[in-house]
């Protein structure tokens, strides 16, 4: 599909390989935050949220 | 009574991935999660038109998204100086000061057009399909498609200039021959 090596413009720009590093990079950067969880202020928010509609309902 | 505690619970599974794709989306992790705030205040609030059963992250997501898009727009008016504000995110999260090896790409992502780089990580990193990322941002499946690539080259580019030197003289070397007629 794509040479390894494209020039263009006078740049160097390398295809497959770059593009698959890049996408390990994304996806490492990403799963970095979800392995953080979920913080407390969103866990208390929403119990909070919760806590006043079964309240309101009630 | 036990209904809504399992949308709760759905909402609750979905944070971690909300909160990657506001922080990668913004650049700026308090604005990230503040974003993530008022998308969960939204998403409770309109809950009724919520279909059970379906896709609850790519509801939650589209919800994110378009906050970012109409808080993005209310931001560009402002003079932001990127490198200035995401030090100061960093001071504030010193654990993200360690992770020097995603701050190219966390600049290169900044520097691509919202649109492309929302598609770039709804694909590229959340693990959307094509046909739920053009549904989450209300386009057409072959839109998403060519801001994906676009966002890859664009991403190629920026990060390429300065890994080309990790990738040796041989690269180089042949990057020169096969273009012969440059010489």
């Amino acid at each position: 599909m794509q040479t390894d090596v494209i020039q263009r413009k006078g740049r160097v720009r390398l295809g497959r390989d770059i593009q698959g590093k890049i996408g390990q990079q994304l996806r490492a950067m990403y799963d970095d935050v979800v392995k953080e969880g979920v913080p407390d202020r969103f866990a208390d928010l929403l119990r909070k949220l919760d806590e006043r509609k079964d309240k309101d309902a009630g | 009574m036990a209904e809504a505690r399992t949308v709760r619970d759905e909402i609750l599974a979905a944070v971690p991935s909300l909160r990657a794709f506001a922080i990668s989306l913004s650049g700026h992790v308090d604005q990230a999660d503040d974003l993530v705030q008022e998308t969960l205040y939204r998403a409770l609030a309109h809950i009724d038109s919520f279909q059970p059963g379906t896709n609850m992250p790519a509801w939650l997501f589209t919800i994110l998204r378009n906050l970012f898009r109409s808080d993005y727009r209310k931001r560009r008016r402002e003079i932001e100086d990127a490198d200035g504000k995401y030090a100061e995110s960093l001071k504030s999260h010193p654990e993200q000061e360690g992770k020097v090896e995603f701050e190219e790409l966390r600049a290169a992502l900044q520097k691509l057009p919202s649109d492309q780089r929302e598609a770039l990580i709804l694909v590229g990193a959340s693990g959307f399909s094509y046909e739920e990322a053009a549904k989450i941002c209300g386009c057409a499946v072959g839109t998403i498609k060519s801001r994906v690539n676009r966002a890859r080259a664009r991403l190629a580019e920026l990060l390429s200039i300065e890994d080309a030197a990790e990738f040796g003289p041989d690269h180089k070397t042949r990057a020169v021959l096969s273009t012969g007629a440059r010489r």
